[in-house]
Formats: structure tokens, sequence, C-alpha cells
């Protein structure tokens, strides 16, 4: 510890502090504009120069270590002097346009005027002028206004981890810039709209909607990925005007992703569904409340009685609220039908029933930075998990080694020590060979639930390499991704991660596909139990009479789009609560306005475990209500015992058995499984869920629907593949899977495992295609035509 | 006037020259070089062993201080580089020469390159760095392919590259140019465009010494710096500060430029007289009177023509005399000569190489221009002299590197020292020079 003297108060700080932490720690303020805590520092806006006993010269605070005896003043007639003369230096080029400005009323510079400006400028010269620049549908530029503090190029480098934006000219002529024709696009760039301490960088969603002060500010938890970061939203007159980020460094740190930040834009979509709708005599009637949930309730009754409860099944997407889930689970069985599950999109349900309990992380978040032995398996990080990707990214820029399994070899921003590239198929056996080399390398026993499929492989070098990498660390952790929960052979895969585990004595986990990927389970929204139920694939597989489906869209949402919408086509009865219309109108006959994640109280149980509620932030729009409420009101209905709620927190305290926090996290499972049959020969389909095509509100948001990540869908092949098909550049080609087939664009990818397609899923380009892992055969479609320039 | 057209005589540089001793011009190859003496000092390093200490010692007694402009003693610098440091080290010399009225390292990488490249390998030698850098300003190409010509010919002669002169010391140089941003001049803007990067000074602390090229620990000096220190290795420390005086050691190369009627570099001891410097510049053009002279290079202060005369060509005596002996170019200039228009050259080019990184000097090197530009052209406020300073002042020392500095220490001095022809241009819009040119 460094003793030091500042303000004329005696301190200690730690040895390596600079002058700006040890003002943090005693509460002083220090004026700054390019110092940002997460960021590397620059001392470049010179706001924060400070006096300092023996310095000839004024200090910046941010970048003058500490040492030992040192006496700073930080409000110093010299140090105010130095700032007010910054601060002046700043303002004679700013346009002073606060009055237009978005920023107005949230504005650093502005705040900071107020201290250390005058009210008068002595500046009598032209001022400068820059121009604007088009950074893609997310972010609105006003470069005059900016003050060259580069936190965005920073955070781009060192949170994002790709330098979209850099500074180009010298002197007056710098100007912060993408490359040339290139747009930010990284899944995290809305972050820059927040660390711009004035109004270069706004939300150009947001633009020009409403003052700052005029908005309140509300908390919330975002509804997307497993994350659960924490939400600021803002609102003015009933409607849902922004989203920040609202700061938990254990979730979120000061971050959220574009999807968290931009999704808003879906609530107050012209696609809300807004009033209860009846289809009578084959046309969509709207209908009040007591009507629709007489009907539902006339109907389900209708069913059971002639098909048996067995017959009737619900499904919810992990999106949902855990109370939601809890009372669907609650009303399915009450009806006598155990038929209830979220996990849409998951092939392999034979880990059921040998769940020691829930699945999770493994860990907490924050615990993924002190890990220094990563193993990720199946996932596309950046794109499924933002900022666990921003995490592991920080990590392996400290030296954690960053291991790779997976089908596809996108880029991920930070350095991988070692990567095993395989068709998904593939998966299995590979991890196998990582389990064996380590179990060799730690001289143990290869675990007895994984010793059959483990004892044959042959080890090769990546996944030796893998082992050594992973046997080396102090702190591993092994992470299933999304790719790998959705994979056929998700059992098997989890029990090699649970083996691998045992042998390096680490935590394993996953990574959690969706915000209430935890709560599913926590609420038993899914079989299981006393009543014998089928899992969302067999409610698919051997269709049922009824579907009750909260928040699904079938054919966007399941592991296999077109077995499902054939389900729901074949169904007596589709009951669809929804916050949006949707393709649903094809074939239920009720919809049901629910309310999004900004309209109801709820929680989401995160991936780490960690139980988040929330209030709604505005009144639910139109006649929507809260799917908690119909559920309820259902139950009563249909004379089911236990609908008595008279609040989302006794359906959430009868949902966690009173116990808030505490329910069994264990990844553990019991028993050998099974080995799955081997995948037949042809090609075989890679398909993930893009980002912005994962869930209803990121469908909806308009603004992100415009970006990279949005793009149709196109089918990547590796160049062998392509060769072998005859593809030309321009050609389409036609991907049938299952009987069903979609055409769309190709696009050649070398790093590609061979006989593989990549095509996702999740769009409705491609609903009329199977289930996500399915061969599939491709033809060559007659080149487009050039148009002769 | 043009450069001396080789060969020229031998003693152009001036008869006390240590560095340029013997130089007309053609003889710069490595068979010159060593027939001049050069290289002894090095195999005397290496036939005797001596220790690296050593070396550095007699440095610190010789004074040799930074020739680059900064003046900070040599020894005392090669003294910081970290002995025990296991990985990479770089040493760098800075021939990024760029400051306006500097043109004597260009001379030295022209005429003696091999003197610096002795001077780099001792330098090596002396900290245990095995890999250097010499970073040539990208507008005197002729310059930087000569020295890669030089580079080969150590190499060739085996004393650079591995196991220099059968010994088990080796040490790898490369030439390296810039493009000729004034900015990468200093030091550790130059470090990040050898890096590849954009040329942008970083904060300091931390220092190179610590944290240099590459993050490695790194010394750089100036071309004259490491030119002079052959020299020392054989004449010894003593005998290069005899030359000099007690904390001024050694020669020094003059830029004369201006309105003298024979400019050039010139090699004298530290110590002597403006007037003397003076005369061998051949005196005043046209016999015109001098008015005032800048005598370390344009960031330097203005000192008029009665105190500069009066003051010895040394880094204290010139500090005394209110400026300082900077890179060593000193700019004369006669009673013809407008100092608002003078100044107006020098303010606009801090304002055209201001790297905009840190606000002072992005913001205010334009603002201090965009004034003298006014005040030239006869739209001068009552208040723009206040406002000048005010704003010089502002800038000074609240930059991240020096630049702010060197843009506004020469108004403050223009201003000082020539306020009333300033105030007449405000006054009566017009000059109070040029009508009598």
């Amino acid at each position: 510890m460094l003793e030091i003297e500042l303000d004329g108060k005696l301190m200690q700080v730690a040895e390596g502090s600079t002058i700006m932490d040890a003002a943090s720690q005693a509460g002083t303020f220090v004026p700054h504009f390019c110092y940002h805590r997460k960021l590397s520092i620059a001392a470049n806006c010179r706001m924060c120069l400070v006096q300092v006993e023996k310095a000839p010269k004024p200090l910046p605070a941010c970048a003058t270590p500490v040492t030992n005896g040192m006496k700073v003043w930080t409000h110093s007639d010299a140090a105010v002097n130095a700032q007010k003369g910054v601060m002046e230096f700043l303002l004679i080029n700013h346009p002073l346009d606060c009055p237009i400005c978005d920023q107005g009323g949230e504005c650093q510079l502005q705040d900071l005027a107020v201290g250390y400006g005058a009210s008068e400028s002595r500046y009598q010269e032209d001022k400068r002028v820059v121009a604007n620049k088009n950074l893609g549908p997310l972010i609105s530029t006003d470069m005059t206004r900016c003050i060259h503090c580069t936190r965005c190029v920073r955070f781009g480098q060192e949170i994002a981890g790709i330098m979209e934006l850099g500074m180009i000219g010298r002197g007056e002529h710098s100007e912060i810039i993408t490359f040339v024709g290139k747009t930010v696009d990284s899944e995290l760039s809305g972050n820059v709209i927040d660390l711009c301490p004035v109004g270069a960088l706004t939300s150009k969603p947001f633009r020009y909607s409403a003052r700052t002060w005029e908005l309140t500010r509300r908390s919330a938890v975002s509804p997307h990925c497993g994350l659960g970061s924490n939400l600021t939203v803002q609102v003015k007159q009933n409607r849902v005007m922004r989203a920040l980020p609202r700061e938990n460094e254990a979730v979120n740190e000061c971050w959220i992703s574009d999807k968290d930040r931009f999704s808003y834009e879906a609530l107050n979509s012209e696609k809300r569904l807004a009033r209860p709708m009846l289809k009578r005599d084959g046309n969509w009637q709207e209908v009040e409340w007591p009507v629709a949930l007489e009907f539902v309730a006339k109907e389900l009754q209708r069913i059971k009685g002639t098909h048996g409860a067995a017959a009737i099944g619900a499904l919810a997407t992990p999106h949902q609220t855990l109370e939601e889930m809890h009372l669907l689970q609650k009303l399915l069985r009450g009806l006598g039908s155990g038929n209830v599950d979220f996990r849409l999109r998951q092939a392999d349900f034979s880990m059921d029933g040998k769940r020691a309990g829930v699945p999770w992380l493994g860990m907490s978040i924050a615990d993924i930075n002190t890990l220094d032995r990563v193993l990720v398996i199946g996932s596309t990080l950046r794109k499924d998990h933002p900022l666990i990707a921003q995490r592991l990214r920080q990590a392996a820029k400290k030296g954690t080694e960053i291991n790779l399994l997976h089908a596809v070899d996108d880029d991920l921003l930070m350095r991988i020590a070692n990567r095993a590239i395989v068709a998904p198929a593939l998966l299995p056996q590979t991890l196998a060979q990582v389990v064996k080399a380590a179990a060799e390398m730690r001289s143990v026993a290869v675990p007895e639930a994984v010793r059959a499929v483990v004892v044959g492989v042959a080890v090769a070098d990546a996944a030796k390499r893998m082992a050594t990498s992973l046997t080396s660390g102090q702190r591993a952790g092994v992470f299933l991704g999304n790719f790998a929960e959705q994979h056929p052979a998700a059992g098997e895969l989890h029990a090699l991660v649970q083996a691998l585990g045992e042998i390096l004595g680490c935590a394993y986990g996953f990574l959690g596909a969706a915000a209430n990927s935890v709560g599913g389970y926590v609420a038993g929204c899914v079989p299981g139990g006393r009543v014998p139920g089928k899992n969302a694939r067999q409610m698919i597989e051997a269709p049922l009479k009824a579907y009750l489906l909260l928040g699904v869209e079938p054919e966007l949402d399941m592991h296999n789009p077109r077995q499902a919408t054939a389900a729901m086509r074949q169904a007596e009865l589709v009951i669809a609560l929804s916050p949006f219309q949707h393709r649903a109108t094809e074939y239920a006959h009720v919809l049901l306005p629910i309310a999004p994640f900004t309209e109801t109280a709820g929680t989401y149980v995160s991936t780490e475990g960690r139980v988040q509620t929330f209030a709604g932030v505005v009144k639910p729009l139109g006649e929507t209500r809260p799917a908690w409420k119909i559920l309820r009101v259902l139950g009563n209905l249909l004379g089911i015992p236990g609908f008595e709620h008279d609040s989302a927190e006794d359906a959430q305290r009868e949902a966690l058995h009173g116990k808030s926090e505490i329910f069994n996290k264990n990844n553990k499972l019991s028993n050998t499984l099974g080995v799955p049959p081997a995948a037949g020969g042809g090609l075989l389909r890679i398909a993930e869920v893009p980002i912005y095509a994962a869930d209803a509100l990121a469908r909806r948001a308009p603004s992100l629907q415009q970006t990279r990540d949005a793009q149709p869908p196109v089918a990547t092949l590796n160049r062998a593949l392509a060769e072998q098909l005859g593809l030309q550049p321009g050609d389409l080609v036609r991907v049938v899977q299952d009987g069903g087939e979609a055409v769309v664009p190709f696009a050649i990818d070398d790093r590609l495992p061979a006989d593989c397609v990549r095509l996702a899923t999740g769009q409705p380009e491609t609903a009329g295609l199977g289930a996500a892992a399915a061969p599939l055969t491709v033809e060559r479609v007659a080149q487009t035509q050039k148009v002769a320039v | 006037m043009g450069l001396p057209i080789p060969p020229f005589a031998v003693d152009l540089f001036g008869p006390d020259a240590v560095i340029m001793k013997g130089v007309n011009g053609l003889n710069w190859r490595l068979q010159d070089y060593v027939a001049r003496g050069g290289y002894a000092g090095l195999k005397k390093i290496l036939a005797e062993k001596i220790p690296p200490e050593q070396i550095v010692n007699e440095l610190k007694k010789s004074a040799l201080r930074g020739r680059g402009g900064a003046g900070f003693p040599t020894g005392l610098k090669w003294s910081f580089m970290p002995k025990q440091y296991s990985g990479q080290k770089y040493l760098v010399c800075n021939s990024d020469e760029g400051e306006p009225g500097t043109f004597k390292d260009r001379d030295i990488l022209r005429y003696n390159p091999h003197s610096l490249i002795e001077g780099m390998i001792i330098g090596g030698y002396a900290m245990g760095i095995t890999v250097g850098y010499n970073y040539i300003h990208g507008e005197v190409w002729d310059v930087y392919e000569r020295f890669e010509e030089a580079l080969e010919e150590a190499r060739a002669a085996g004393y650079l590259g591995a196991n220099i002169l059968g010994t088990d010391f080796s040490f790898q140089l490369h030439a390296h140019h810039g493009w000729g941003a004034y900015i990468c001049g200093e030091e550790t803007a130059l470090l990040e465009s050898l890096e590849g990067k954009k040329g942008q000074p970083r904060f300091k602390p931390p220092f190179p010494a610590s944290y240099g090229l590459y993050g490695k620990p790194t010394t750089i000096n100036n071309t004259e710096t490491f030119a002079a220190v052959p020299w020392i290795v054989v004449n010894g420390g003593d005998a290069f500060l005899n030359l000099g005086r007690p904390n001024n050691g050694g020669t020094k190369i003059f830029s004369m430029s201006g309105d003298v009627a024979r400019p050039g570099n010139f090699e004298v001891k530290l110590g002597t007289p403006f007037a003397k410097l003076l005369e061998m510049a051949g005196g005043m053009r046209d016999g015109r009177k001098l008015k005032a002279v800048i005598p370390g290079g344009s960031s330097m202060p203005v000192v008029p023509a009665d105190v500069m005369m009066a003051t010895d060509m040394d880094y204290d005596s010139i500090a005394k005399a209110g400026s300082m002996l900077g890179s060593g170019a000193v700019i004369v200039m006669d009673e013809t000569r407008c100092m608002v228009k003078s100044l107006l050259r020098l303010s606009y080019f801090y304002y055209e190489e201001s790297c905009g990184q840190c606000t002072p000097c992005r913001e205010g090197t334009g603002w201090l221009y965009r004034m003298v530009d006014r005040i030239e052209h006869g739209r001068g406020r009552a208040e723009d002299l206040e406002l000048l300073n005010n704003v010089a002042d502002n800038i000074q020392g609240r930059t991240i590197c020096a630049l702010g500095d060197a843009a506004a220490m020469p108004v403050r001095a223009f201003i000082k020292h020539f306020r009333d022809e300033f105030q007449y241009h405000i006054d009566h819009k017009k000059c109070l020079v040029a009508p009598y040119i």
C-alpha cells in the first residue's frame, strides 16, 4: 500500500494505482472524457489534469501512477485552471448545438461545461465542420461534435475485439471513421453510443424521438440470451423508447449486446397482437377476452373428452418468464397431460430422467474471467453469447488458453489456442479423443459412464493439443454451446463433458441459449414426474390433437420446422399465445395477445442460476394481458385447483417453493447413456440460429433486421463441395431436406468441414426444411442473370 | 546555395570538427572511414573485452548530452537500460530530423554514415542489446539509400551481424524510413511508427527504457549522439568533455540557416561564441543587420540580436539567454524580417504537424495559427496579443508530448521580444518592416 495525500487528506492506495483510481477511492470526482475504467488509458482529452507536488506541470490523473508520499490536488487553482483551459479547447470547435442534440441532458461535455466552461467564447475564428459517416442502421453520427476521445476506437479494439472505428487524419483534421465503405457490424456496437461522451455517436432508432429528461427510467432484465443482462428501460408516455445497460459487474458489467439494446423496437411494432382473436368459419374475428377464454376452456375440455388429456400438449419458448412457465405446466398437469416442454430446438432428450438437478453454466458468470483453460464445444460464441464471448476475450488477452471444438470456424475475435473444426457428426467422437488424451495425461481412468465410447477412439493431434492445454492449467472450464445442446447426440456430448470435468477436476456447464433456459427447468416446464408426458420433439413427431403455444412460432422456433408446421396444421386445436401476429393465423384457432417482458412482472433465471425478477415498465398494449394472468384465468375456467394467484410474485413463490434463490443446480447425469445411432452418410446440415432470428422480439426489430447479421440465409460450403456440385458464382442452390426445400444463394468457406452445408435455421426462408442436423441434398439452380454495366 | 558539391574542403564543417573531421563528401565508404581511424573504438572494445559499464561511465564523464533537442545526458540514459532483463531489448536511432532549421543528421548519414553505425554497435554492446533500428526521415530519400548501402558494407566487413569480428557479440541493425511526419521525430511516436502504427506519441510514464519498441526496453538516441560515441571510446570521456565546457562536453554541429552568407553545418566546440559561429557562416547576408536568432530549431524561443551576440553556444549559456540549444538549428533573421510573418509560418507548421491526439495541441495550434494569420493580414484585434499568450499558456505543459510546447514557446517569445511589431500590425493593419525592404 502507498500513502498519499489527496486534496489534503491522507489515504492509502494500492500499489500500481493511478491518481484517478485514488480519487475514485476517495469519492472525489476528477473531470474526464477519454478515461473509462473498462478501457485502456489514452490520456488524450487532458480534462483530468491535476496538480501534483514537485511536478512542474499539471499531470493527467488517469495516466499518472501514484508514488509513495505523493501530494495531489484535484481542485486547486492550478488544477482547475488547467481543466478550464482544456474545456475551452474542447468547446472552440464544438458546435454547441445542444438544443437539437440527442445527447443533450445526458452529455458529459454539457455537464462539465457547466462547471469548467466560460459563459462566452473567446474563440472568434471559423469552426470546424466534419462530415458524418454511415456506421450502419444502429448508430447515428454527428461527427462535428466529436471531441476525439477515442473511447469508441478503444472499445472496438479492446472489448468488441474488432477495430471497426479508427482515427484518420492529423491535428484538426483528425476524424473518427470506419474502414472505407464499411459499417460497424459488431454485435456489441451499440455500446459506443453509451461510451461517446458527446453527441457524436447516438442511437439511430432513437434519434430525435425524445429528450432524455422526458424519459422515465425503469429497471428490466434482458429477455434474450442466457446471460440475463440488466437493463434500464426508458419510457415516455407508456411507450418504451430506449433500452440501456444497467451496470452489474457480475453479469453484464456496463455493456449490453445490440440485441439487448435495440430489440425494444419490436415492442412498438405494428405487428403486435392487440386483441384476442378467434377463427370463426375460417375468418379471424376480434373478440372480447371472456369469449376467447371460454372458447379455449371449452375446446380443451372437448379435446380431453374425445381424445384424452394426453392428446394435449403445451410448448413455451425459453424466453417466457418463470411464472408463465410454472403456470403453463401446472395447467397442463391439472388437465391431466404431462406434455409440456420449453426445449424447442433440442433434438436429443436421452438425458431426461438422468439429471441430478437443473442444468446450468456450472459456475458464476464472473468466474469465467478467472479460468486459465477453457474448452468451448459447439458454440459460435460471439453471436450466441456476445457478452460471455467478451469475458472470454478479456481472459484470452490475459493468457487464458481457449480451445474450440465446433463445426464452423467463424472468427471469434479472440486468440484460440487450439481448434478442431469437424463435421457435426464427429463432435462426440472428437470430444471423446480429448477425454481419452486428458485421462492419459492425468494418469486416471476414463470414467465408467463414457468408457465404452472413449476406449476405441484414436487420439488425433488436435485433440492431444487440447488435452495438453486443458491439463496444464490451474483452473479449467468446459462449456457446451447452443449447437452442442441442440446436437442429435447432445446426451453423449454431455456425458463426455462430465467425464472431462471429472478428469480435470473442473467445472463444466451450458452457456445457455435463452433468458430462461435454466428457469424452464426450475419451473418444471419439462415432462417428468407423476403424469408421464412427451417432450418437445415427441409432441411434434407424433402429432397431438391440441397445442397450447406460449410465445412459440413453431416454424421458426422448433428443431424441425417442417414437421412442427405439419403438426400444427393437422391439430384440431391450436391456441397461440403471443405478443405478435404471426404465421399461427394459418393454423391456429385462437390468438391470445400476451405481454412481452416490458408489460408484465416476471422472473428469469439466468444461465448462472441468478434469479432476476422485474416489474412491468409500461401498461400492456391494447387488450394485451400478462400471460400469467391468462393462464391463471384458464386454470379457474377449467376448474383446476391451485390457481388463486393474485400477483406474479405469488406464482414466482410457488415456482421456487418459497425459496427465492435455492434450487438444485447440478449438471450431473446418472447412469450410462446409450450410444446414439451413427448418422447416415451424405451431406450434413450445420444449422445455427442467427443472432437476430433467435426470438420473437429480435425478429421484429426493424433496425436489427437491417444489420449484416440479419441477412437472409445463405448456404455455405467448402470449395471442394462447390466444385463437385458445379456451382458458379451467382448461382443459387436448392437445398432439400425431409421433402422440403429452400432455394438460397451460396457462399464458399473453406474452413467448413467436408460434406457439410451450413444453412441457418430460425428464418422464414428455411422454415420448409427439416430437422436442424438432418442430412440434406443440394443441387445447382441456374445461374442468375448478370446485369451488364 | 544548395548543397555543397563534393569533393569539398575537408574543413568545410569547421577546424574543430570531431564527427565530421576529414569528410570531403566522397569519402563516406567503409574503407575511407577505417582509414580515418573508424571502427577503432569497436575493435578496441572487443579486443580488450572492455566491460559495458566502463563504456557507460566514460560517456557519463564525457558530459555528452542528447543532440536531438532535449539535451539529456547520454551516459545517464544508457544506464537506465535494465541490465538483467531477459527478453529482447532494442536500440533505436532517431534520424527523423524534421525540426525546421535542422539539417545536421542528414549530413552525418550522407557523408559519414559509419560513425553512426559504429556508435550504435557500441551502444548495443554497452547496453546488452542485439537489435537496432535507424528511423530516417522520409523526405531525404538519398540519405536513406546511402545508409542502407553503408549497412551492407558494415555487414560484409563483419562489423555488423552475428559474431561481430569473430567474437560472441552480435548486433543487427536495420534502416527504416518514415514518410515525413514531424511528429514521428518525437521518440514515442517514432516507436509507434516503427511498429507500423500511426505516429502518435505515447504518454509517459512508462518511458521507453522500460516500455519501448514492441513494449520492450528501448534506448533512443539522436544520430549525432551516436556518431560522437566512437570518438569518446577511442579518446576517453575526459578528452571529449575538455573539448567543450563542464556539463556541456564535446563538439556540436550547428545548422546555420536564414540570412547568413554561407548557410550550412558547422561543428564547433560547445561554448563557442555565437559571434564566432556567425562568422564561420560568412556573416550576415548582404551586410544587413542581425535582428533575431532562433538558436535551437523552430520550437525554441527566439532571442533578440543583442542578447544573442553576447551568448556562447552551449546548453547552459543559451538557457541563460532565455532559449534552448535544442537540436542546434540556428535560424538567423536580419532586420528586414517581419516577425509577425515569421511567427505565422512557424504557427502554421505546428498547426499542420499536430498529430491531433490530445486536446490542447489539436485545438490550440489551429487557434494560434488563425489568430496570427489575422494579425498578419490586417484583421488583428486589440485583445489578440493577450489572448495569444493565454492560449499558448493553456497549451504549454498540458499535452502528451512536447509538440504543444513547441507550438507555444515561439508565440510567447516572439510577442515578448517583438511586441511592438505585433501591436503595429494590429493598430495600423500593415507591416512595420515590409515598407523598408
